[in-house]
C-alpha cells in the first residue's frame, strides 16, 4: 500500500482560501445587481424623456377669435348653414378645393388630375350635387365646393374644418415638464414679453381629445384617431392571418412530420426567417401583396400592410407553438393514445390544450412586436397625412408608429409634443398586451392545475 | 405450462423481438398469457421488461426508432398483422404507466376521455360510464362530491387510481400496468394491490414490477426476464430475454433456472 500524499489544502489554508472565494461570490453578485440597476435606470429615464415632453406649459392663442367670426355665438351654436357661411366668408376658393383634395379624397392626386377630371369620375363613390356632375374643379362656385365638403365631411368635419383652417387654434410655444416646475418664473416673463395676447396653459397634450380627433397639420389639433384605429385593424388581420396558419405548422413539424433531411431544413429556415430585417418583409410585402395582388388587396391598403405583417410574425409565432407543444409531457399524449385515441384526437384532446397557454403567450408577445414595427410599413405605403378612418380592410390607413416617424421628423418642436403623446399610446398599448398574455398565462395554469 | 389448451389463453406471444434502430433490446420472447389472471413480468433493469409489455399494446409504434418482429396474438389475430389499426389494439388493451399520468382536467374529464374518443356523448351514458369505472377503481367514495376538481389535485395513489378508472372506462379486455405502485408510498401500494386483485375476476391483468414481495402476493404467473452479453470486445452489446416463466409459486418455491434463483434470492449481478 502507498502512503496517500496531501493534496487538499490543510485547515488554516482552507479558511484563509474560503474568505476569498466567498468575497470573488459577492463581487459577482455586486456586478449582477448593477445589471439589473442599468435596465431600470434605461427604463426609467425613456419613460422619464417622454413624459417629460407630454406635460408642461404652452402658450396658447387663437389665429382668429372665434366669436369675432360668428358675432358672439359659439361655433357650436350655429345652424348648418351658418356654418357654411362662416367657411365661405373666411376661407379662400382655392384653399377649398385644397380640402377637396385633402379631406374629400384623401389620396396623392396631382394637380393635372384634379383640375381636368368630372366630378363625375373624380368623386366616384362620394357624394356631389348632380349639377357639378359633368363640370371639372376649377369650374365650380364656392357655394358648390362648400356644398360637397359639407356631403362628405358632415356637421363635425366642417367643425373641425373651421377650427382648424380659420380659427386655428396654435400653441405659440410648449415646455418640457422639468422647466416648467423649475423654470416657471423665465416661462411666464418669456410669454409676457414675446406672445402679449397668448394664455400660458399647464397641460398634457395627451388627453382624450388627442385620441379622438382625426389628423390634422397644425399640432395643436392633430389626434391620433385614425392611427390608433389603423394600429386596430392592423393587428386584428395580423392575428386572424398569422395565428391559424403559425399554430397549424407547429403542429405540422411538430407531430407529423417525420425526422428527415428536408423536414430539418424547412426548421432551420424558419428560425432564420425569425431573424429577417424587418424592412426586407415590407420590400416582399410590396411585391407581392402591394403590387402582385393589387386586385384583391386593394393596393397600399391596410390588408396588405396586415398580410406583411402576418408574414413578419409568422416565424415566431410557430417557433413559439413549436417550443410550447414540444414541452407538452409526452407522458400525456402516451395517455391519450394508450386510451384508443387516434392521432389527431390526442391532438386536439390533448396536445393543443396542453400547449396553448404558450401558444397564446407566444402570439400576443409576436403581434406586439408587429405594432411597434416602422419599417415595413413604410415601405408598403402607410400614409403619414390621412384624414379618413380606415373602413374596411382594403382602406388606406396610417398606424401609431408611422404617426410618430413622421411627427418626429418635421421642425416644428410642437410635433415633437404630440410624438411623445403617441409613443405613451403606443407604449400603453404594448404593455397592456404583454399583461393580458401574462393574465392568460396564469389562467390558465390555474386551470390546469386545479 | 399448462394443460388448460389455447382458450385459457388471452394473449400468445410467438418469437417476439425487438430493436431500437439497430440495437436489439429484446430477442426471442415466447409465452401465453392466461386469461383472467395476474402475470407479472420481473427481472432486472435494462432487461426488456417495459418493451415487451409495451409491445403488447403497439405502444412501441410510438417510437420512431422501434422495430418488432415475430407475433403477439390476441383472440386468433396477430396484433402486427397487415390490417390491424394500433388504435383499435389500444382500446382493446389499456394501460397504466409508472409515473400517474392524468390529464389536466378534471376528474370527470379524465375518465370520460375515452368513452368520448369512441362516440359517446350523451351526458347521462357519460355519466354513468365515470361513476362505474370509479367505483371499480375504489375511488368513487372519495371523490363523488368534487368530480369538477382537477385531476391533478389527488394524492399520487389517488391519481394513478384515477388512471386505472380512466383505462377501464374504455371496457378493455386486457390492462397492462408498468410499475403501477412504484411512486407510491406502502399504504396507495396495498390500496392498488387489492384493486388489481378486484379486477382481476373480470380482465387479465400484466405487470412489471421490480417488487419480489408485490409479485408473490398478487400475480398467478411469474415470467424472469434477463441480460444476455455478447463476447464483442469492442462494444459490449446487452439484450433482453425471458429465462423462466411459470406460476409464481413455481418461480419463487422451486425454480429451473439458476439464474431465477439468484434474481429472487438478491444474489444478482
Ligand atoms: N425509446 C427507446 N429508444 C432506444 N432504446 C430504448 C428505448 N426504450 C428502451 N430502450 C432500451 O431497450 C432496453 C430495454 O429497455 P426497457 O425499458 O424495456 O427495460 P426494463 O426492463 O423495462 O427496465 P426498467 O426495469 O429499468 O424499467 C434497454 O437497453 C433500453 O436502453
Ligand atoms: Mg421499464
Amino acid at each position: 500500500m502507498s502512503v496517500r500524499t496531501r493534496t487538499l489544502p490543510a485547515d488554516m489554508d482552507f479558511k484563509a482560501d474560503l474568505a476569498r472565494r466567498q468575497r470573488r461570490g459577492r463581487l459577482w453578485q455586486a456586478f449582477f445587481f448593477m445589471s439589473i440597476g442599468v435596465g431600470i435606470l434605461a427604463l426609467v429615464a425613456l419613460l422619464g424623456s417622454v413624459i417629460d415632453e407630454v406635460i408642461g406649459y404652452r402658450a396658447v392663442a387663437y389665429q382668429v377669435d372665434p366669436l369675432t367670426l360668428t358675432g358672439g355665438r359659439p361655433l357650436e351654436d350655429l345652424s348648418d348653414d351658418e356654418l357654411l357661411a362662416v367657411l365661405n366668408d373666411n376661407m379662400t376658393l382655392a384653399r377649398q378645393r385644397v380640402m377637396i383634395r385633402d379631406r374629400v379624397l384623401n389620396t396623392q392626386v396631382t394637380g393635372v388630375t384634379l383640375t381636368q377630371t368630372p366630378m363625375r369620375q373624380l368623386l366616384a363613390g362620394k357624394a356631389f350635387p348632380e349639377a357639378t356632375a359633368d363640370r371639372l374643379l376649377p369650374e365650380l362656385t364656392q357655394d358648390e365646393i362648400s356644398q360637397i365638403l359639407a356631403l362628405n365631411l358632415g356637421r363635425d368635419g366642417i367643425l373641425d374644418l373651421i377650427n382648424d383652417e380659420i380659427v386655428g387654434v396654435e400653441v405659440l410655444q410648449s415646455w418640457t415638464l422639468s422647466e416648467s416646475l423649475f423654470q416657471r418664473g423665465a416661462i411666464e416673463a418669456t410669454v409676457a414679453e414675446k406672445y402679449p395676447g397668448a394664455r400660458l396653459e399647464f397641460g398634457s397634450w395627451l388627453t382624450l381629445d388627442f385620441l379622438t380627433r382625426p389628423m390634422s397639420s397644425t399640432p395643436a389639433q392633430a389626434g391620433i384617431r385614425t392611427a390608433l384605429l389603423g394600429t386596430l385593424w392592423l393587428m386584428v388581420i395580423t392575428i386572424a392571418v398569422a395565428f391559424p396558419i403559425g399554430v397549424g405548422a407547429a403542429i405540422y413539424l411538430e407531430e407529423y412530420a417525420g425526422d428527415t433531411r428536408l423536414n430539418r431544413i424547412v426548421e432551420t429556415n424558419i428560425r432564420n426567417l425569425a431573424g429577417v430585417p424587418s424592412i426586407i418583409y415590407g420590400l416582399l410585402g410590396l411585391a407581392v401583396f402591394v403590387r402582385a395582388l393589387s386586385d384583391i388587396t386593394g393596393g397600399r391598403s391596410v390588408l396588405a400592410a396586415g398580410l406583411t405583417m402576418a408574414l413578419l410574425v409568422l416565424p415566431v409565432i410557430i417557433i413559439n407553438a413549436q417550443e410550447a407543444i414540444r414541452a407538452v409531457p409526452s407522458s400525456l399524449r402516451e395517455a391519450s393514445y394508450g386510451l384508443g385515441a387516434t392521432q389527431w384526437q390526442t391532438i386536439w384532446n390533448t396536445v393543443l390544450p396542453a400547449a396553448m397557454p404558450g401558444i397564446l403567450t407566444g402570439t400576443i408577445l409576436a403581434s406586439s412586436r408587429a405594432i411597434g414595427e416602422t419599417a415595413p410599413l413604410i415601405v408598403v405605403g402607410a400614409s403619414t397625412l390621412i384624414f379618413l378612418d380606415p373602413t374596411g380592410p382594403t382602406s388606406m390607413f396610417t398606424a401609431l408608429p408611422i404617426q410618430i416617424y413622421d411627427w418626429t421628423k418635421r421642425p416644428d418642436p410642437q410635433f415633437r409634443d404630440i410624438a411623445a403623446a403617441t409613443i405613451v399610446v403606443l407604449l400603453a398599448i404594448l404593455l397592456s398586451l404583454n399583461a393580458f398574455a401574462i393574465i392568460l398565462r396564469q389562467r390558465f395554469k390555474k386551470k390546469l392545475q386545479g | 405450462m399448462s394443460a388448460n389448451g389455447s382458450s385459457a389463453y388471452a394473449i400468445e406471444i410467438k418469437n417476439l423481438t425487438v430493436y431500437y434502430g439497430s440495437k436489439l433490446a429484446v430477442e426471442g420472447v415466447s409465452m401465453p398469457i392466461y386469461s383472467r389472471k395476474i402475470t407479472a413480468f420481473i427481472g432486472p433493469s435494462g432487461c426488456g421488461k417495459s418493451t415487451v409489455l409495451r409491445s403488447i399494446n403497439r405502444m412501441n409504434d410510438l417510437i420512431p426508432s422501434a422495430r418488432v418482429e415475430g407475433e403477439i396474438y390476441y383472440r386468433g389475430q396477430n396484433l402486427y398483422g397487415q390490417q390491424v389499426d394500433p388504435v383499435e389494439v389500444r382500446r382493446r388493451i389499456g394501460m397504466v404507466f409508472q409515473k400517474p399520468n392524468p390529464f389536466p382536467k378534471s376528474i370527470y374529464e379524465n375518465v370520460a376521455y375515452g368513452p368520448r374518443l369512441l362516440g359517446v356523448r350523451k351526458k347521462s351514458q357519460l355519466d354513468d360510464i365515470v361513476e362505474t369505472s370509479l367505483k371499480q377503481a375504489a375511488l368513487w367514495d372519495e371523490v363523488k362530491t368534487d368530480l369538477k376538481k382537477s385531476g391533478l389535485a389527488l394524492s399520487g395513489g389517488q391519481q394513478q387510481r384515477l388512471c386505472i378508472a380512466r383505462a377501464l372506462a374504455v371496457e378493455p379486455e386486457v390492462i397492462l400496468m408498468d410499475e403501477p405502485a412504484s411512486a407510491l408510498d406502502p399504504i396507495s401500494t396495498h390500496s392498488i394491490e387489492e384493486l388489481m386483485k378486484s379486477l382481476v375476476r373480470n380482465y387479465t391483468i400484466i405487470i412489471v414490477t421490480h417488487n419480489m414481495q408485490q409479485a408473490q402476493r398478487v400475480s398467478d404467473y411469474t415470467a424472469f426476464f434477463s441480460i444476455r452479453k455478447s463476447e464483442d470486445t469492442y462494444a459490449e452489446k446487452r439484450w433482453g430475454v425471458l429465462v423462466e416463466y411459470d406460476t409464481t409459486e413455481a418461480i419463487f418455491q422451486r425454480p429451473k433456472m439458476q439464474e431465477t434463483e439468484d434474481y429472487i434470492g438478491g444474489r444478482f449481478g
